[in-house]
């Protein structure tokens, strides 16, 4: 009597157990569901690359969701109906080395199918062929560089992009706006349809360039040039991120790329080349005091101020403080020195390759003259390009 | 933990020390695990500390809590202290507590070392969690501290990093080879190999794992020392090294690392989950090749965490497939837990709920293991919260739930009381609600292109992240459950019979609960040929 009753109970476990297998199978399509919503899901991206990848993901993820609902729908069952609570005996059997065979020869077959379509979509993300622009990307502590390649010096147009979001919308002072963390002062601009190389490098520790949309992620290491490609079809503004730790602000230097029709580019690059033209020609001029400090607030907001504080203080020791004390109230020469060429051994950057002698010379006299430092004197861009080029 | 000996009334002469000096001097395996245990769960509760504290910055946009450099502080000694402060030393624990007892041996091989071995451990913790208090605080270049962000780049406290480093590699590999001598030598007479408890066949491959890549890792910090203080320049680009040969060196350590934490958990699991099915474990000969080829390819595929590194595209081919190839003796180990359950006669205690739990997470853990093998899929998933999801589904609900499986499995054996049935359900229901409600939505976080280690994120992240933030809150707190049950266990509790269990079958459970100071002093008889 005992026995049959504890039948029935199987026969009622069975039926819950299938009921439960139909609700895993109505879940993992309502995950198929779930994949489109963009932010639970990897982006299919704007070029062909990218989409190939998406797809490749969501063919290992399609597959890996059918043998987990298989395998688990399996030991679900299992908890189900083989309970010692439902009188079910335990079977004696304990090796089966035809199963151990099936369970080993299956997944490779699985697994080759995984691969193969990986290392075509591989093959095509390593195709080396010609480039129509070339574009070095140059990580820094905390900041990227980017400089359009020419043949001719001088058409070279190269400029940092940084985090454009203000501390006030970090520290919760003012509302985050629309593309918090995800805006930058000068994006880099690109045009559609046309096979854009990246030569990806760095300055100082290892930062990773990773724009979703494009399916490039490459790392920038010191020493290394590593190239990535991209041709774009959609104009548009594309936003990435660093995916390397690279120390305080790590989070905080996001990448920004705007895709636009070819006219569009031309007019753009050939406005940047005019800047860099009229940038030599102030170089030539004398400034005043107060054009310098007025310049080099803006200079040290954009590449001092993560590490040396808006107020001078900075984190010691790893970044000094600048009031009061050292090289900003010491010798001009050996001030100018360090911000030129950075010191070695420490975070403390050579700025002769991302800041223009103008903005060098700025920033120098207003950490001289800001904080109460008061040391009074200046220095004109001239110096600091002679500086400069004396050592080129 | 003295409990659990003065219950005991022996009439050996052979009885503990009193005191404190019991502890210092002990030689004694029980202690020695003992001792490991407590301290694993120390780290694991102050490791857990700092995770709050990031997810607590974490739950919102904008940084509320602490400043960036603190953060990276946080998510450095986090990953540093969970894995070589609570994983590590708690399977160490669980194998002085076991080994000898399932293979019929009256202690380690070498009981002085090991005495050594556990009491290095508080002196290199220390020395690395003094690092906060120093000037330019702790490390904070990530657990896995690539250089040059750990070299010309670091704080001061680097140095302190190091030398923790290698006294923690001295305890292991001290560990090991105790482990390794004890297994090969002190078996009971007739356990051939093949006979011995899975357990015991994971932890002596992990012994070995651990004696090939801890002398690499303490290679490895060296050379970070000398380029740190004495001018070379292995990593430095600038004089001629190379920054990615750090990583190739470190990851020759840390592929097989990440194994040294799951193989003594699938041993954990292979014992518990045929205690509660009533039924011999499935495939005992293939479960031990399985073990092995994981073991094997381990050494094989370091360069799987590089994807992104600028690597020829032969190297990026040959990791994708040796990785992938991971996959066949994980899912053969799988497929026999499964096999193991099917026309079982189960019952759920508190062990047989962690350790399925684990088969099933830690096949989530698996699966999305694979995910990243795929090279061109991985250049978007790489560095993101996907891969925390994924290394955090192996490692919490992994290696942690095995763990814990292991503390409810034998703690009667231990201690001589029943833990709290009701409570120990109720901690692993916390347990599992909060471990999945914590790291399945970080899956979604890191697709959707939220990068790892970052203090602040952009808005559209925000919605998971704070139900992840949640989660993890959920997590911690309910593991002063688990400590109240254990002490609760020691203090009292129903009496444990010897064989404590229903179904379980080896040499530790045919010597009394709790175990005695000394067991084995004698061979054990072995009841059947295989203890299997």
């Amino acid at each position: 009597m005992a026995r049959k009753e504890s039948k029935l109970g199987a026969g009622q476990r069975l039926k819950t157990a299938l009921q439960w297998l139909i609700a895993l199978a109505a879940l993992s399509s309502s995950w198929q569901a779930l994949a489109d919503w963009s932010a639970l899901n990897m982006t299919k991206g704007v070029t062909a690359i990218s989409r190939e990848v998406y797809d490749l993901h969501m063919l290992i993820f399609t597959i890996c969701v059918v043998i987990g609902v298989l395998v688990f729908g399996v030991m679900i069952w299992s908890m189900l109906v083989h309970r010692k609570s439902l009188g079910h005996e335990p079977a004696t059997f304990s090796h089966s080395t035809k199963l151990e065979y099936a369970w080993t020869i299956i997944p490779i077959f699985i697994l080759i199918g995984m691969a193969v379509p990986a290392t075509s979509t591989l093959r095509d993300m390593y195709d080396a062929s010609g480039a129509d622009i070339d574009i070095e990307v140059r990580g820094y502590q905390w900041k990227w560089q980017y400089t359009y390649l020419s043949d001719d010096p001088t058409q070279e147009v190269k400029f940092i992009s940084s985090l454009l979001t203000p501390q006030d919308e970090v520290y919760n002072r003012t509302p985050k706006r629309e593309h918090y963390l995800s805006d930058v002062d000068n994006p880099l601009v690109i045009p559609i349809n046309k096979r854009v190389r990246f030569l990806i490098t760095s300055n100082d520790v290892i930062h990773s360039w990773w724009v979703p949309d494009f399916a490039v992620k490459k790392d920038a290491i010191p020493g290394f040039v590593h190239e990535a490609w991209a041709i774009v079809e959609e104009p548009g503004v594309y936003r990435g991120k660093c995916t390397e730790l690279c120390g305080k602000d790590h989070g905080f230097m996001p990448i920004v790329v705007k895709a636009v029709e070819q006219a569009e580019y031309d007019s753009w690059l050939a406005m940047k080349q005019q800047e860099a033209l009229q940038v030599y020609e102030t170089v030539g001029k004398t400034w005043t005091m107060a054009e310098l400090m007025e310049t080099g607030e803006q200079v040290y907001a954009q590449a001092c101020q993560s590490c040396h504080q808006a107020n001078g203080q900075g984190i010691p020791p790893a970044f000094p403080s600048l009031v009061g004390q050292g090289l900003a109230i010491g010798p001009i020469d050996a001030h100018v020195d360090i911000v030129v060429n950075g010191k070695a051994g420490s975070a403390m950057q050579a700025f002769a390759a991302q800041l223009n002698p103008a903005e060098i010379a700025a920033v120098v006299t207003y950490e001289r003259n800001a904080w109460g430092n008061n040391v009074g004197d200046l220095v004109q861009p001239r110096a600091v390009n002679a500086l400069i080029s004396s050592e080129e | 933990m003295s409990a659990v000996i003065e219950n005991h009334h022996d009439d050996h002469h052979h009885g503990p020390d009193k005191g404190l000096m019991r502890w210092v001097l002990t030689t004694n395996h029980k202690d020695i695990g003992t001792l490991y245990l407590w301290f694993s769960f120390i780290m694991f509760l102050t490791g857990g500390c700092m995770a709050l504290v990031i997810r607590a910055e974490l739950f919102q946009p904008g940084l509320q809590l602490v400043v960036p450099e603190f953060f990276n502080q946080m998510t450095t000694m986090h990953g540093l202290i969970m894995v070589f402060g609570a994983v590590m030393p708690a399977f160490v624990g669980l194998a002085n507590w076991l080994v000898p007892m399932m293979i019929g041996a009256p202690d380690m091989a070498l009981p002085r070392m090991n005495n050594y071995s556990f009491w290095i451990l508080p002196f290199a913790f220390s020395m690395l969690l003094s690092t906060l208090f120093m000037e330019g605080g702790a490390p904070n270049f990530g657990w896995t501290f690539y250089a040059p962000l750990s070299t010309e780049y670091a704080p001061p406290s680097v140095t302190f990093f190091i030398f923790a480093v290698h006294l923690m590699g001295i305890s292991s590999i001290m560990g090991s080879i105790n482990v390794v001598v004890t297994i090969l030598n002190l078996r009971a007479p007739g356990m051939r190999l093949m006979d011995m408890p899975l357990f015991v066949w994971t932890w002596l491959i992990t012994a070995y794992l651990l004696i090939a890549v801890m002398p690499v890792l303490a290679g490895v910090v060296t050379m970070m020392l000398m380029d740190i203080h004495f001018g070379t320049a292995f990593f430095s680009a600038g004089g001629g090294g190379d920054p990615v040969l750090f990583q190739h060196v470190f990851w020759f350590f840390g592929h097989p690392e990440v194994y040294i934490m799951i193989l003594p958990a699938f041993g954990i699991v292979s014992a518990i989950i045929p205690t509660f099915a009533r039924k011999k474990l499935f495939g005992y000969d293939s479960m031990v090749y399985a073990t092995a080829s994981i073991a094997f390819l381990s050494f094989i595929v370091w360069a799987h965490h590089m994807f992104t590194v600028g690597m020829p595209i032969a190297g990026e081919l040959y990791f994708m497939y040796a990785t992938m190839l991971i996959a066949v003796p994980t899912g053969v180990k799988v497929f026999n837990w499964a096999a193991t359950m099917w026309q079982g006669s189960m019952t759920f205690e508190t062990p047989m709920l962690f350790a399925v739990a684990f088969v099933i997470l830690f096949t989530i853990g698996g699966l999305s293991g694979l995910m990243l093998a795929i090279v061109p899929a991985d250049f978007q998933y790489h560095d993101t919260y996907f891969v925390v999801a994924h290394f955090h589904y192996v490692l919490v609900p992994g290696s942690i739930f095995s763990i814990m499986a292991a503390a409810y499995y034998w703690l009667p054996k231990w201690t001589g009381n029943m833990y709290d049935e009701t409570l120990g359900k109720t901690h692993f229901w916390l347990s599992f609600v909060g471990v999945n409600v914590t790291f399945f939505p970080q899956h979604f976080i890191g697709l959707a292109g939220m990068p790892r280690r970052y203090p602040d994120y952009a808005l559209q992240f925000a919605d998971w992240n704070m139900v992840s933030s949640v989660g993890a809150f959920i997590f911690g707190f309910s593991q002063l459950l688990f400590l109240f049950i254990v002490i609760k266990c020691i203090m009292g509790g129903k009496k444990a019979t010897d064989e404590v269990w229903e179904g379980a079958e080896g040499l530790e459970w045919t010597i009394a609960s709790p175990a005695p100071y000394h067991t084995f002093s004698t061979p054990p008889e072995l009841p059947e040929r295989s203890m299997a």
